[in-house]
């Protein structure tokens, strides 16, 4: 067990390592402010703005901005729908695989474009290693760099004085993934296939096994997709399995790098926007708020699955080690530590299956999800959140002092308190509402695949899933009907923009505002103080809404266990 | 003001841009590099015996007989183009009734005694239902079964386990396991030679 604790904190430790300095880099990227590597990717970061007639040096609204990134949306869910009903007809299609069912495709096109990356498809049944790549794969990169694109303009909003602009939308997202996320990939990409994740265009292999039968392997370019699924907090497998699968997972190092992988960025930009607002120290008070969180997460699911089962330890399965839907090359520690990484950013990629996990790790897992995913969170979603709350944190504390509230020098008013409470509450009530018609409908029945209150939780997870753009799932829930295939596209839709609109809204009406200079009455943001009140108000809010439903679910669930019940 | 319109231009030539770079470029660079500097690797590092590809190192696959040591139980049967698992949960009946079963089967195929607790990995079923591993106990649970069946002695079967498992790597990464392709393939070997 001590080992693992180690590998635990040689994690951690690599987290931060390499946060600072990536943090520091973003920081200067969209600054526009020269690093060691600008000389290598300036040249292709001119060529793309001259290609689309850019002006790097426009100025956008707010307004603007949004319209700029709803449109490179709609196009980006236009062309992953079509690949998908035309790839019968187009090239890299091996195994001959035919268009895919409207629902199952549109629902497909709004995950990728949305970065939530939920799968109702089996990945090697359904997509030609065309779609895989010019569909899945571009949206992997694409709606990871509007997410960052978004954050930077909302960061803005806090920098800026007096200003009606927060930037240019092209531009940010040109940097995103010229600067950032496509130097990491090559580089993840690489250390995967070094360590045996395929990388292949050809078709099926046939083996044939020692007993002597037949084994058909599906195989594919499997490397580059996998390092960007995860740096981009995407989550969508190659595999149905996703990262359970050995070519997409196979060693202990590649899963230590995939869990890396997918919290660098998202942990990186707290870094970011220390450096931007030239004061580190509120960069560290919001890492420090994540980190809390997260180590309290991950302790307490740690110990739930690591309780192991009553009913198996009492059917002889040595301490009830609950090793369904885990591999062995993994074991319990790291399964968990993937779980937990996965559902605090908005990655969704699995390395063992949710559903089978104890009932209260299972709740940690779903809390993460349902509180917007501000632990880390997605790339560059995750700290719009997390602003969210620091609003709501700040206005309570106003509150309770009697003053104005201020955030990061700037007059918090009804306007961005309106905006924030849209932004934290729209997914919350869609997906309660969402989960409560699913639940009431022979159409969101008929998919279960287990009883008892752990059939609530696979619905309510599928739906905390779609809106915090997650992409994990239990995956018993059959959700390859038209029923969860629309209603789930629905909950993405406004997990995704009921967050990103509104900030840019805050940030846009904050850069119009003057700084107020600091006097002895103003809350030091970067204290320990305003940690605490951070992580309280993100707890406080997440049991509100949701623990009533919680005990219906998994905290049943466990009492039940406990006392033998089965279904 | 929203203006859509004026965006439409970049919008459609930046996505076109972003395709064929991330797309396109991107994934046959990483191919071109991975398949030139480790082929082996790329193509799902296949284990070649006699011409004939036996199966991946990294791929589980089906043993039920008494002469090779047996794999994870398997929800999609070890088919390699179709990955998955039971997705059961916690308190499913039907999970307890497979698992009840399987440890009965495991119990009588081994001659155990029906009070002994088995490990976890041998009759639980995997996430990926691929599994090629199983834990180093999970396999000498089996040596007696296995060494009967191939009248092999019990030492040499059980040295021949202990030449198989990959440690945690640097001590830290991983769990102690046994691949069980490798191991039925050594144990294939081990018998021709005696």
């Amino acid at each position: 067990m001590s080992m693992e604790f180690v590998y635990i904190a040689l994690l951690l430790g690599t987290l931060i390592v390499l946060a600072l300095p990536t943090g520091r880099y973003i920081a200067k990227v969209f600054n526009g402010e020269p690093t060691r590597v600008t000389p290598l990717f300036r040249p292709f970061e001119r060529a793309f703005y001259r290609m689309a007639g850019v002006d790097e040096t426009r100025e956008m609204s707010w307004k603007s901005y949004v319209s700029a990134l709803l449109i490179f949306n709609a196009l980006g869910l236009a062309a992953v729908f079509l690949l998908q009903e035309l790839q019968g007809f187009l090239p890299l299609n091996p195994q001959s695989l035919g268009a895919v069912r409207w629902d199952t495709a549109l629902n497909t096109a709004v995950s990728f474009t949305t970065n939530t990356n939920w799968q109702s498809y089996s990945g090697e049944q359904t997509m030609s290693h065309l779609t895989q790549m010019l569909g899945l794969t571009v949206q992997n990169f694409l709606s990871a760099a509007v997410g960052l694109s978004a954050a930077m303009a909302v960061i803005r909003g806090f920098t800026r004085k007096n200003a009606a602009t927060l930037g240019n939308f092209w531009v940010d997202l040109t940097r995103s993934v010229l600067y950032l996320l496509l130097p990491l990939a090559l580089i993840w990409a690489l250390l995967f296939a070094s360590q045996g994740v395929i990388q292949t265009l050809g078709p099926n292999v046939m083996a044939h096994t020692l007993e002597g039968g037949e084994q058909v392997i599906s195989i594919g370019p499997v490397a580059s997709q996998e390092a960007i699924k995860l740096l981009g907090t995407n989550g969508g497998g190659f595999f149905n399995a996703n990262s359970a699968h050995p070519f997409e997972n196979p060693t202990p190092l590649t899963d230590f790098l995939q869990v890396l992988a997918m919290l660098l960025i998202a942990a990186s930009l707290p870094f970011a926007f220390g450096a931007l607002v030239n004061n580190p120290r509120q960069g560290f008070a919001i890492f420090a708020a994540m980190f809390i969180l997260y180590l309290m997460g991950l302790g307490f699911a740690l110990w739930a699955e690591g309780q192991g089962s009553p009913l198996l330890e009492k059917l002889g399965v040595a301490d009830g080690v609950n090793m369904e839907g885990k591999e062995v090359r993994f074991g319990i520690v790291p399964s968990v530590l993937f779980a937990q990484s996965t559902t605090v950013t908005s990655d969704g990629a699995v390395n063992s299956m949710h559903d089978s996990m104890m009932p209260l790790a299972g709740l940690v897992l779903l809390f993460n999800m349902v509180i917007g995913e501000v632990i880390f969170g997605g790339v560059g979603v995750g700290l719009i959140g997390i602003f969210f709350y620091a609003i709501m944190t700040m206005f309570l504390a106003g509150l309770m002092i009697g003053r104005t509230p201020e955030l990061f020098g700037k007059k918090l008013e009804p306007f961005e308190m309106r905006m924030a409470v849209i932004g934290l509450l729209a997914p919350s009530i869609v997906l309660l509402m969402l989960a409560g018609l699913a639940i009431v409908l022979p159409q969101g029945l008929f998919s279960l695949n287990n009883g008892g209150p752990h059939a609530l939780t696979e619905i309510l997870y599928a739906f905390a899933s779609a809106c915090g753009n997650n992409g994990s799932a239990f995956a018993g829930l059959n959700a390859n009907t038209a029923f969860y295939n629309l209603t789930l596209a629905l909950a993405m839709l406004v997990g995704r923009f009921a967050t990103i609109l509104p900030a840019l809204a805050i940030a846009g009406s904050l850069a119009a505002k003057r700084i107020v200079p600091a006097n002895t009455a103003t809350f030091p943001v970067a204290s320990p103080l305003f940690v605490i009140m951070l992580v309280g108000t993100i707890i406080i809010v997440g049991a509100l809404t949701f623990f009533p439903v919680f005990v219906l679910g998994p905290i049943l669930e466990h009492l039940m266990m406990q006392t033998g019940r089965t279904f | 003001m929203f203006e859509f319109a004026k965006e439409i231009r970049p919008a459609v030539i930046l996505f076109m841009a972003f395709t064929l770079l991330t797309g396109i470029a991107y994934p046959l660079f990483i191919t071109g590099i991975v398949q030139t500097t480790m082929p082996a690797k790329a193509e799902g590092s296949l284990i070649v015996v006699d011409g004939k590809i036996v199966g991946s190192e990294l791929i589980g696959q089906t043993f039920q007989s008494p002469g090779y040591f047996h794999g994870r139980p398997s929800y999609v049967n070890y088919s390699a183009n179709g990955s998955g698992a039971s997705n059961l949960g916690p308190t499913s009946a039907r999970l307890m009734e497979e698992v009840s079963r399987r440890i009965d089967q495991v119990r009588h195929e081994n001659r155990l005694s029906t009070d002994q607790s088995l490990p976890a990995d041998l009759v639980l079923a995997s996430g990926s239902g691929l599994d090629p591993h199983i834990s180093r106990q999970g396999a000498i649970e089996q040596v007696a079964r296995v060494a009967g069946a191939r009248g092999l002695t019990h030492s040499a079967v059980l040295a021949l386990v202990d030449q198989n498992v990959e440690p945690a790597m640097l001590g830290i990464l991983g769990q102690e396991r046994v691949n069980v392709l490798r191991l039925n393939l050594a144990l294939d070997e081990a018998t021709r030679e005696s």
